[in-house]
């Protein structure tokens, strides 16, 4: 449910943008999610269309990119993706890690112009 | 005729930019005033109230504790946590399922945070929505009942990663509902590796010195100083 505070949150950074920029209308919001960013891609979707309506933003479209977790491990020396979000390892090695590389995005990323 | 095409403009921005900058404000003026301040995080039911009642109360004999205590709709919470002597404050969230910076700050600013030494925020019980949300704090407890199963960890990996360190309750059913803490352990460990795991009981006072310990140790690595 708080999709819905989300969506209002993106709606708003929106009209900011609008507002500094001057643009005539919106097609498309771009975001980047992260799979632990604590959002539900499909929610957001929905929460997003029926916050919308009320806006001048009604009938824009919301393009998610999933953002997977990757974690640092030292052991290994680099980045590496890990397989689930439960089990926070290095997938090669084997070693926990705690040490987040990307994975809790919540961003605008861009967005569509009308022109 | 051509056809009109949208053109793409890069934005970059943080969606909950506006919740972030205010838990910013709050985390300098929590760090100005000298509170340490911890929000606990777990679903309904696992015990959150009875365990911060407990952790006021013990607190309240050598340092001054304060709660603000989030809640959909009813102030049950903020009254039985107003028995402990500690100054208690309800967030009314009406249908909201979280706590956001702008409220926290609401809440406190007719406060004089340099009077304590604690604060807590109790969240609105729940393990999915308060995630995203930074509310200024230095520390984050996510609340584990005995009741709910080893795997709770498993199924809402998000907040338990979040989280700065596990409290397991209701210890003292642990062998009535046949809890296995070994497997709770695991499950926290795998979703949150090294994270720091209590195991207290509120009825027993078991495990309670354990966590007063925590807290003050993390209260001192934060170079903070009890008031006067």
């Amino acid at each position: 449910m708080h999709e819905l505070s989300i969506a209002m949150s993106i709606l708003d950074a929106v009209q900011e943008e609008v507002d500094r920029h001057g643009y005539p209308g919106i097609e498309a919001v771009h975001l980047r999610v992260g799979d632990l960013s604590g959002v539900v891609p499909g929610a957001l979707s929905a929460a997003y269309e029926m916050a919308a309506e009320m806006t001048p933003f009604a009938g824009s479209r919301l393009v998610i990119e999933t953002v997977p977790v990757v974690i640092h491990c030292a052991r290994c020396a680099c980045d590496r993706p890990v397989d689930t979000v439960r089990v926070m390892c290095c997938p090669e090695c084997g070693d926990p890690s705690n040490q987040l590389v990307q994975g809790r995005e919540l961003e605008v990323q861009a967005l569509e112009v009308s022109s | 005729m051509t056809a009109v095409t949208p053109r793409i403009v890069e934005v970059r921005r943080n969606i909950l930019k506006r919740n972030d900058e205010i838990a910013h404000t709050l985390r300098q003026r929590f760090q100005d005033a000298g509170v340490f301040v911890v929000s606990l995080v777990s679903s309904p039911g696992s015990g959150k109230t009875a365990f911060l009642e407990k952790t006021l109360t013990l607190l309240g004999r050598t340092c001054r504790a304060a709660a603000l205590v989030g809640d959909l709709a009813t102030d049950n919470d903020a009254a039985r946590l107003a028995r402990s002597g500690a100054p208690v404050k309800q967030i009314s969230t009406g249908t909201v399922c979280h706590l956001e910076a702008a409220m926290v700050q609401d809440a406190l600013a007719d406060w004089d945070l340099s009077r304590l030494d604690y604060l807590f925020i109790e969240n609105v019980g729940n393990l999915v929505c308060p995630a995203s949300w930074d509310l200024g704090e230095d520390l984050r407890a996510v609340l584990l009942s005995v009741t709910e199963g080893e795997d709770k960890p498993a199924k809402y990996p998000t907040i338990f990663n979040s989280s700065d360190v596990a409290v397991i309750t209701k210890m003292d059913l642990a062998a009535a509902v046949e809890f296995d803490l070994a497997a709770a352990r695991r499950h926290i460990d795998s979703v949150r590796p090294g994270m720091a795991v209590m195991q207290v009981s509120a009825r027993t006072g078991a495990g309670l010195p354990d966590w007063l310990e925590f807290l003050a140790a993390r209260y001192r690595d934060s170079g903070r100083t009890p008031s006067a």
